[in-house]
């Protein structure tokens, strides 16, 4: 990508040959807005706008979808609490996202397309963007039902499907398979899980600053914008990390403090 | 009259027309197809000045920008446009609201054409936001001397998703409530501030404060519930409060890819 674009501008774009706007750039955009507005008549002709039946506070419609651009927050319900899924990852999405160009140093690739020169900017973005944002749209759309279950598009939608709640939280689970009374030591449960969340937030970012150490773009970041990427990352990587201990060992609760938060 | 008359005849006309003192009033420069009317065809139009009168010749591949930007601005447009025309027909009361849109839809002249394109285009402007933005980072159009111009267009990123989530609750149908109902319902989790939070009861025994009908769900909902006083509430959102700020976000945005040197390529 990045050679193609590099032939495709020439050796003296230091000095770049300049256009007139007027007719050059006006012809482009003039095209692109009456596709774009035949586009929209189109769709308004063919598709009306939804109008269900009247507000009724009483008539809880199952499912209740928010609109579709909030299906993925609605999809991050099922492996996180209201106020982590709702409020604080939500919040750290903005702040991610506006944190971007400071963090991100690499002069290289600014102003044309390219993977190789900003491999991991690129891969770290299209995963959420792509993935952990797009993709869980579409699932929340096409494949949520009654209860927030799984259902396949073209199967129907069963109000009464049974799915088994045999979620157990993290402590738990470690309590059993070490055979330790968890219910009656809630505080070794939490104490475990605190530990737990704290190595995950250290042990990796630590490793890879030490791993990286000869690496001239872990120095030229510097310890505060490697803390703040790190720290964005790690958190982001939560998310798939929670859904597949979902999926695989059917864990709810990393961390349970009784009575204040469960993440 | 023959061919040859009647085209000099035209050409007379046109130059009366041009030549005269109100043509010269309103157009301060010619039409012919030189460098300098040109620039002064952007220069002196005080819409089309928001460009610069020449630029650099990637800028206007598609294949760059995808349009996404400006067709982003356009859809905006065009939901001002249609959103002021439903606000004739429209009254965000409960007892009214819903009424008002069946009769908009079969009532009033092309009432289901107005509403149907409003709400195509705001989903469309959701979808062209977040297409801008992947554009941009794909191009890497927010690294110096862009970054505060990305910080503005996440900003302006959330204020869609904004303006859209308002807009969901007016029809006051089924959709609209529940809809809304799931949304708002997480702010009460908010730590510290919304009712069922972390840490909120710990709040409340301290000042007395943050219950459910003062947290900060009901600071949206104006309420307990998703009712009557929220209708008006995202109504005045939804109509003034949020495109105002929209439009001075873009403003910024706009005046800021000039003076940041136009679009962005490679050096
Ligand atoms: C209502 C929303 C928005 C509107 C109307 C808008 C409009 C525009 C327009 C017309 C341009 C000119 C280039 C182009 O068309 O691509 C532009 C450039 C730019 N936008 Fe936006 N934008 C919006 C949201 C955003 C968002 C969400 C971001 C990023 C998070 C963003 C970041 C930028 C940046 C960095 C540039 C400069 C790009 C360059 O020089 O190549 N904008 N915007």
């Amino acid at each position: 990508m990045a050679e193609k674009e590099e032939k495709m501008i020439p050796a003296s774009s230091l000095n770049p040959d300049k256009i007139h706007t007027w007719p050059h750039l006006v012809r482009v955009e003039f095209i692109a807005g009456m596709l774009a507005t035949l586009g929209l008549f189109l769709w308004s002709l063919l598709l009306d706008a939804p109008l269900e039946e009247p507000a009724n506070p009483t008539k809880t419609p199952n499912p209740s979808k928010a609109p579709w651009y909030f299906l993925g927050l609605q999809e991050m319900l099922v492996y996180f609490d209201p106020w982590m899924a709702g409020v604080v990852l939500p919040s750290l999405i903005i702040v991610g996202l506006m944190l971007i160009p400071y963090i991100d140093i690499n002069k290289k690739g600014a102003g044309y397309y390219t993977f190789r020169e900003r491999k991991f900017a690129m891969s770290v973005f299209c995963f959420g963007f792509l993935i952990l944002w797009i993709f869980l749209i579409f699932l929340g759309v096409f494949f949520r039902g009654p209860g927030w279950n799984f259902f396949m598009p073209w199967e129907e939608w069963n109000p009464h499907k049974v799915v088994a709640l045999t979620n157990i939280d993290l402590n738990i689970f470690v309590a059993q398979t070490l055979g330790i009374d968890a219910l009656r030591n809630p505080w070794v449960g939490c104490g475990f899980g605190l530990v737990l969340i704290g190595a995950y937030y250290s042990i990796i970012p630590a490793f890879y600053y030490l791993k990286g150490k000869t690496m001239p773009v872990i120095q030229e970041l510097g310890l505060i914008r490697y803390n703040i990427t790190a720290f964005l990352f790690v958190t982001m990587m939560a998310l798939p990390i929670k859904m597949i201990l979902r999926w695989t060992l059917n864990i709810k609760y990393v961390l349970v403090i009784p009575g204040i938060l469960n993440i | 009259m023959n061919i040859v008359e009647l085209k000099a005849k035209i050409q007379e006309i046109q130059k009366t027309v041009v030549d005269s003192y109100v043509w010269k009033s309103i157009f301060r420069h010619g039409y012919k197809d030189i460098p300098r009317n040109r620039v002064l065809m952007t220069a002196s139009n005080v819409f089309l000045h928001l460009h610069p009168s020449k630029m650099r010749r990637h800028g206007i591949k598609v294949s760059y920008t995808w349009c996404a930007g400006g067709l982003t601005f356009l859809f905006f447009l065009i939901l001002t446009v249609t959103g002021v025309i439903l606000m004739f027909y429209y009254r965000p009361v409960a007892e009214y609201a819903y009424v008002d849109m069946k009769y908009l839809q079969f009532d009033v002249p092309f009432g289901m054409m107005m509403r149907n394109m409003h709400r195509w285009a705001a989903h469309g402007m959701v979808i062209l936001v977040m297409l801008h933005m992947f554009r941009v980072f794909l191009t890497g159009s927010y690294k110096p001397p862009r970054e505060f111009n990305w910080v503005i267009g996440v900003l302006l990123l959330v204020i869609t998703f904004l303006l859209s989530f308002t807009g969901y609750l007016l029809p006051w149908d089924q959709l609209a409530i529940w809809a809304v109902t799931v949304g708002t319902n997480m702010a009460r989790a908010t730590p510290l501030m919304g009712h069922e939070g972390p840490l909120a009861e710990q709040v409340r025994q301290l000042t007395g404060l943050i219950t459910p009908r003062y947290d900060a769900r009901s600071l949206l909902t104006a309420g307990t519930v998703v009712g009557a006083p929220t209708l008006m509430r995202f109504y005045v959102l939804h109509c003034i409060f949020i495109p105002i700020v929209a439009s001075i976000l873009m403003i910024v945005h706009f005046w800021r890819v000039r003076k940041d040197g136009g679009i962005s390529g490679p050096l």
